[in-house]
This record gives C-alpha cells, sequence and structure tokens, in this order.
C-alpha cells in the first residue's frame, strides 16, 4: 500500500467543504478519485479548487477546515491501491 | 465636518485620506492586525485598529467601526467601495450614533440595493430595464411562463447578488426548469435571501456607467465611462467617454440617469449601470451603486471634478457647486487596474512583500495606490494593488500614453497584471474599440491558453 500526499498549491485559507453549511467534499475514509475536488484554498478572495492527483482511500486531512495554508503543504493522505 | 472616519482599507483609503485633507478635515484611519503598516494607516493623523485579518472580524464589523468613530472623535464616516459601502445597517448605525454617513440616505441603499426593486424605481422613472420578470420569481411554472414572454436566452439573477455572482443562463425551458432550484438554493447560501428574478440574457452588450453627483435635490451627471473589458465579471480595464456611443444616445443615456438618480433624490456620487448594445443603439438600466467606484478617477480626469471631495461637501449638507451645463468633457482617460495576479497563471493570486516599487510619472498620468516600497500585500482581501489613469486629448494619444505609462512601471517581489494590460495596448481591437463584454476572455484563451 503506497500513500500519497496531496500538496497545496498555493498560499491562503483552506476550506473543506464548498459552503459553511455544507458537506464536506469528501471525508476520511472516502475513496477518491484523480481530479476529485478535495478542498478550496481561499486567497486575496478568490477561491481555487484544490483536485486529488491520484487516486485511492482518504486516509487523513493534514490541515484543518479553515486553516492557513502554505503552498507545498501537505493537505490529505491517500491510500493508492 | 471638521474629522472624517475612513471605513476602508488600501488604494481607496488612500485617495478619501487625499481628498479630506484637501479639505481641512482630519482623518482617522481603522485598520485590521494584518494592515498595521498600510499606508493609509501611515497618512492618517489618528489610528484605530479595530479587529483580526479576517474582513468579517474589521472592516464589517460595523459595531467595532462605529466604535472607533465615537473613540476617537470622529464626526463623519466615509465607507469607501466594497466592504460596508453599500449596506443600509452601516448606514443607519453611524447616523443613529449621531454621525454623518458620506453617501446616500439608508433607505436609498436599501431601495437600490434590492435588484428587482431597483428595476421598478427605473421602469417607474421612465429608465429602460432589460426585458425581465416584473419582481421576484418563486415557482418554476412562473418563471416558464415569464420567460417565454421576455424570450430566451434569459439570466436568472439573485435578488441579493452583485458583482456578477449569483447569475446563471439557460437558453431554453428545459434548462430553466434544471437551474431554478440550484439557482435559488445558491442565492440562500451565498446571500441569505433566496429571491430570484428573469432577465432576458443580451450576448453582445457593452457595459456602460454613467456617474451622477446628487445633493439630496439636485443631480448632475458627470457623463459616462465604458467597462466591457471584463475578465470572470471583473472589470480590469475602463475608459471615459464611452468609444461606442453617438453624442445623441450619450445625451439620452446621461438623461436617464438623472432621472432616475433625482427620483430617489439621491445624496452623494453614484453610479447607474447599463448595458449597450451597439447594433440597435439601445441601452438598459441594471444596476445602481450607491458609492463611490473603483474607476471613478477616469471620470474627474475628463471633467476636472473632483468625486471624492464633493461627495463629502453634500454630506456637510452642502448644495451642489455645479450646474449640468457647467458640466464638460474634454479627452480621452484610460484606468488600468494593477491587481497582485499572474496573467501567465490563470491569474493566480500573488501576495507577498513588494521589494521595489517604480512609479510613472510625466504629463497625463495618475497612479492610485497604497504600494510603498517594502510593503507586504496581504493574502486576506482582494488583488487591486493600484490604478494607472492617464488622460490625453483623444483616444490613440491615451493609448499612447498607457503604453508608455506601464513601461515604466515596475513592480518587483510580486506578480502584477501590468504584462496583461501592456498586450492590450498592442490590440488592433482594442484600438478600434471592436468589443464586448465577453471579448476579453476570448481574448485570453488565445494568447494565454491555459
Amino acid at each position: 500500500m503506497a500513500q500519497h500526499q496531496v500538496l497545496c498549491p498555493l498560499p491562503g485559507t483552506f476550506y473543506r467543504k464548498p459552503a459553511p453549511d455544507a458537506e464536506p467534499f469528501v471525508k476520511e475514509g472516502d475513496t477518491v478519485k484523480a481530479g476529485d475536488i478535495i478542498g478550496l484554498v481561499e486567497v486575496m478572495k478568490q477561491f481555487s479548487e484544490v483536485q486529488a492527483d491520484a487516486s485511492g482511500k482518504v486516509v487523513r486531512f493534514m490541515v484543518d477546515n479553515e486553516g492557513t495554508v502554505e503552498p507545498g503543504q501537505p493537505l490529505v493522505m491517500i491510500e493508492t491501491a | 465636518m471638521k474629522r472624517l472616519l475612513v471605513a476602508n482599507r488600501g488604494e481607496i483609503a488612500v485617495r478619501i485620506i487625499r481628498a479630506a485633507r484637501e479639505l481641512g478635515l482630519e482623518t482617522v484611519a481603522v485598520h485590521s492586525e494584518a494592515d498595521r503598516d498600510s499606508l493609509p494607516v501611515r497618512m492618517a493623523d489618528v489610528v484605530v485598529p479595530i479587529g483580526p485579518a479576517p474582513a468579517a472580524k474589521s472592516y464589517l464589523n460595523i459595531d467595532a467601526i462605529v466604535r472607533a468613530a465615537q473613540d476617537s472623535g470622529a464626526d463623519a464616516v466615509h465607507p469607501g467601495y466594497g466592504f460596508l459601502s453599500e449596506n443600509a445597517k452601516f448606514a443607519d448605525a453611524v447616523e443613529h450614533a449621531g454621525l454623518i454617513f458620506v453617501g446616500p440616505t439608508a433607505e436609498v441603499i436599501r431601495l437600490m440595493g434590492n435588484k428587482s426593486v431597483a428595476r421598478d424605481t427605473a421602469a417607474k422613472a421612465g429608465v429602460p430595464t432589460v426585458p425581465g420578470s416584473d419582481g421576484v420569481i418563486d415557482t418554476v411554472d412562473g418563471a416558464l411562463t415569464t420567460a417565454a414572454r421576455i424570450g430566451y436566452p434569459v439570466m436568472i439573477k439573485a435578488s441579493a447578488g452583485g458583482g456578477g455572482r449569483g447569475i446563471r443562463v439557460a437558453s431554453d425551458g428545459d434548462e430553466l426548469r434544471k437551474q431554478m432550484s440550484v439557482a435559488q438554493t445558491e442565492a440562500q447560501s451565498a446571500f441569505g435571501d433566496k429571491s430570484i428574478y428573469l432577465e432576458r440574457f443580451i450576448r453582445r452588450a457593452r457595459h456602460v456607467e454613467v456617474q451622477v453627483l446628487g445633493d439630496g435635490s439636485d443631480v448632475i451627471h458627470c457623463f459616462e465611462r465604458e467597462c466591457s473589458l471584463q475578465r470572470r465579471r471583473q472589470k480590469i480595464l475602463e475608459e471615459a467617454p464611452s468609444p461606442a456611443l453617438s453624442p445623441t444616445t450619450r445625451e439620452r443615456l446621461c438623461e436617464s440617469a438623472v432621472r432616475l438618480a433625482k427620483s430617489v433624490s439621491y445624496r452623494g456620487a453614484g453610479t447607474l449601470e447599463y448595458l449597450y448594445d451597439d447594433d440597435s443603439t439601445e441601452f438598459f438600466f441594471i444596476e445602481m451603486n450607491t458609492r463611490i467606484q473603483v474607476e471613478h478617477p477616469i471620470t474627474e480626469m475628463i471633467t476636472g471634478i473632483d468625486l471624492v471631495r464633493e461627495m463629502i461637501r453634500v454630506a456637510q449638507g452642502e448644495r451642489l457647486r455645479y450646474q449640468q451645463s457647467e458640466i464638460a468633457m474634454r479627452g480621452v482617460a484610460i484606468e488600468c487596474r494593477i491587481n497582485a495576479e499572474d496573467p501567465a497563471k490563470n491569474f493566480m493570486p500573488s501576495p507577498g512583500r513588494v521589494s521595489e516599487i517604480d512609479l510613472p510619472g510625466g504629463p497625463g498620468v495618475r497612479v492610485d495606490t497604497m504600494l510603498y516600497p517594502g510593503y507586504t500585500v496581504p493574502p486576506y482581501y482582494d488583488s487591486l494593488l493600484g490604478k494607472l489613469i492617464v488622460h490625453a486629448e483623444d483616444r490613440p494619444a491615451a493609448i499612447g500614453r498607457m503604453r508608455r505609462a506601464l513601461q515604466e512601471l515596475r513592480v518587483a517581489g510580486v506578480s502584477t497584471t501590468r504584462s496583461l494590460h501592456l498586450e492590450l495596448m498592442d490590440e488592433p481591437r482594442f484600438h478600434t474599440a471592436q468589443f464586448d463584454t465577453n471579448f476579453l476572455e476570448g481574448w485570453l484563451a488565445t494568447r494565454h491558453p491555459s
């Protein structure tokens, strides 16, 4: 079992949900495909989608919802098949 | 009025402090924790911290700002643009605290802030609006009946939306049926109000807007601005006057704006936005912004009127100092918005430290910015670093002057949209002014394939 980290592409604030009262894009234990949205990064009032760049099972999030993130920072750990 | 609090940040806070100083007023800057070292904070006579970096906890915190005004002995509040500038509750709170709000009454903000009410108000004043629903639409059946009357394609718009947010397009009944409930859900979660309305979607339109100034009884216009060059419905470059209007159309357009603003006894600076159809020369009122706009300097350049100063004067209860017949326009002005974004990387935001900066100068050049060497652009707010504005006797001269000014501009440390504007200055369709609101995105797709 290989583990893969999805890295943050840009600095800002990380959101796991599309809206404050919405469900998270993905939860720990979910299966994701490469290209699935796993969160949003807000910087300068612009929201950028963060996509999984590998397929597999979400092991854990390494950043809290609304956490401050830097480029290259690991966001989520995926267990690839 | 003796001491004016500026309830904003960035370049517009700098702009307002300048106008206030010239009127002999003292200034109060409020700031979030992220803006402690900002230029308006350096410039103001009095400085009051109002909260943490996120705008919701500082620049949108009505109680904190009103308290800052009272504690600092301010007797008036200028809201700038964005943030609380079109928030009627804020205008109310300022006035209830016994302070002057530099802008229209809360009642007028409320009236024009609701798009469907604003449309009705326009219709009553005899101002043409885009064919659309009479007010809010609740049901799918109602939407289908209305769409059949006004004609497809139609836009589904959130009543409480703005800045291009909360808009969907449906090209037939099937699409409308599908989009309707999504649009209502989106409107509810984005604006806390699920009301939506319908409008005919005009495929090839220019965005033209009229600047007005009112004192609560008289209203004058200061001609129009052309703001069709937009990306994601955000203006990138504006010019005044519009290169598309004949003198006759201009007169009809500007007169309609004055009629509408007079019908609500408008006080302060305001902007009426219109769609203009080149082919039919028809114009349609879309909405009114009851505040100063980012692009106000191009109007100041062609008319010689200091709009920010005049809005402070009328807020003090003075009458307008100009008759309409005294307002003339001379030459052409262009504004380029310099944003901290990288055009080569799909406009990725680029906050960070500005290590060096060279600002252009010389004849007919104005720079409105909050930058200084060593300033760190925070990641929490919008990406506007400043505006480069030029004025010249005609459009070709203004374009040549803008190209020259852009060449002189240098910002080191962060990426900016300067390179995009330089490319636009060499674009034939910009030279011939052959564009509509869709032009820029299509042009970008060919210039910068992503």
